[in-house]
């Protein structure tokens, strides 16, 4: 028994609060490694997101107008009891600051605020959030979402598994998160109307001949042309969070190399005199002996 | 000219309904016509005044004037014209989209693929003519079917816009 503790107190010597040459070098070493790979990762999505933001610039007339109609003709929700639907667009992949969580939020408040809401999940990272406690309530997941910009046809696609799973709402909103400058984004909903909320809209009978299938044509396009918009917005959000959250890193690791240097070179010297005064004291022994 | 004048302004005097008729000719030329016309990768025109849009769609081609009533409709494959406020006129092909015009006389021409006549190379039309119409014929399911008979309705247009 004595033994075996006998052999740990060695360690306890050497290490008062990392106080060895080696464990600060091997430390200060990961550091490093740390920084160099979080500036990489800044000039990569520094990259990607000066792509993202000239793309949203050309899209967003596009999606604005997209949102036009609805304004116009003063569509509201439907008065129904079929429950509420919700589009939460998000990505696959982390280390970009708030933007899964502010989405993951936002949903949990909202189901929690009305039980009977069905979300539909673009992108991975908002699905581990809510998979915990609201698995019941995700009716769809998007994976593969984040690594290439989205394209129009990737929305159509989403557009079309919503349409063909024949969800039904009442109301309806995708959750985002707009783009407003490199340091700073929103979430933001934008309303989304079914096709019943559409044929009951108050503004309606101004537009002429309108039938069922313009309208339902209409609003399956409209689906796809928002969800284009919103990953759009979200992509570029994501893009210069992750930007601000690797250069935050980056600052932070290398105040972390100062500090390490610091301790380093102190217990660099210390041990050099502590060598010193072994050697002079053991020399000044054997004089005095003399 | 200055006898229908004339004849005009002595009617006037005589019947106020001339009047009215009068307000409606102006009521075409004031009020301008504002279009966002864009496809998700390009904006064309985006909240610009223009003096008249045709555009082809799947309850046939019309061409959208000012203080036109207010309606939506899908678009065909097919060519969409713009005629601008200094009377210059673009024509554009577009794959597929709505058209929204609101009450306001604002107009949204939301095109799935929209690129301008000029660009269109016809041999290449024709080529993609030919493959879906053999696509067409090779088709086993509905699914597959339909969608060879989309891409020859696309072509055909393109075809027809190139002459």
């Amino acid at each position: 028994m004595f033994s075996r503790s006998a052999a740990i107190i060695p360690q306890c010597q050497q290490v008062r609060g990392m106080a060895t040459l080696k464990m600060i070098s091997i430390r200060l070493k990961s550091v490093k490694n740390i920084q160099k790979i979080t500036q990489s990762m800044k000039m990569v999505s520094a990259a990607k997101y000066t792509k993202a933001e000239r793309e949203l610039k050309l899209a967003r007339p596009y999606g604005i107008g997209a949102q036009e109609f609805y304004k116009k003709a003063e569509v509201k929700d439907e008065e129904g009891e079929k429950g509420q639907l919700i589009i939460a667009v998000s990505s696959d992949r982390g280390l970009c600051g708030a933007v899964h969580s502010s989405i993951g939020r936002i949903v949990k408040t909202d189901i929690a605020a009305n039980p009977n809401t069905k979300v539909v999940i673009v992108g991975d990272k908002v699905r581990n959030i809510l998979q915990r406690l609201y698995a019941k309530n995700i009716a769809m997941v998007v994976t593969e979402v984040g690594r290439k910009p989205a394209v129009f046809g990737d929305a159509a696609l989403v557009a079309q598994s919503i349409i063909n799973s024949g969800i039904e709402f009442s109301k309806g909103k995708i959750l985002f998160n707009a783009f407003r400058t490199v340091v700073s984004f929103r979430t933001t909903e934008m309303p989304l109307y079914s096709q019943n909320a559409v044929a009951n809209a108050s503004k309606l009978p101004v537009y002429d001949s309108l039938d069922s299938d313009v309208i339902q044509s209409y609003t399956e396009f409209s689906l796809a042309s928002l969800l284009f918009y919103s990953m759009k917005e979200n992509a570029t959000s994501e893009q210069s969070s992750r930007m601000t959250a690797m250069d935050n890193a980056s600052k932070n690791a290398g105040e972390m190399i100062d500090k390490l240097t610091m301790t380093f070179n102190r217990t660099r010297q210390a041990v050099i005199t502590r060598e010193l005064i072994e050697i002079i004291s053991g020399a000044a022994a054997l004089e005095t002996k003399n | 000219m200055e006898r229908m004048a004339l004849t005009r302004s002595a009617l006037r005097l005589f019947s106020g309904r001339f009047t009215q008729a009068c307000q409606v000719r102006g009521y075409a030329d004031a009020p301008s016509m504002s279009l966002t016309f864009a496809a998700p990768s390009q904006v064309l025109y985006n909240n610009i005044s223009v003096k008249q849009i045709d555009v082809p769609s799947f309850s046939g081609s019309f061409g959208i004037l000012p203080a036109h009533v207010p309606t939506l409709a899908v678009l065909k494959p097919g060519v969409v014209t713009v005629f601008e406020n200094d009377g210059s006129t673009k024509k554009f092909f577009v794959s597929s989209g709505t058209v929204t015009i609101n009450e306001d006389s604002t107009v949204q021409l939301l095109a799935e693929e929209a690129v301008p006549v000029d660009t269109l190379d016809i041999s290449a039309a024709k080529e993609l003519l030919a493959q879906s119409q053999s696509q067409l014929a090779s088709a086993s399911s509905e699914v597959a079917k339909a969608e060879a008979e989309i891409s020859i309705e696309v072509s055909e247009a393109l075809v027809k816009a190139c002459e």
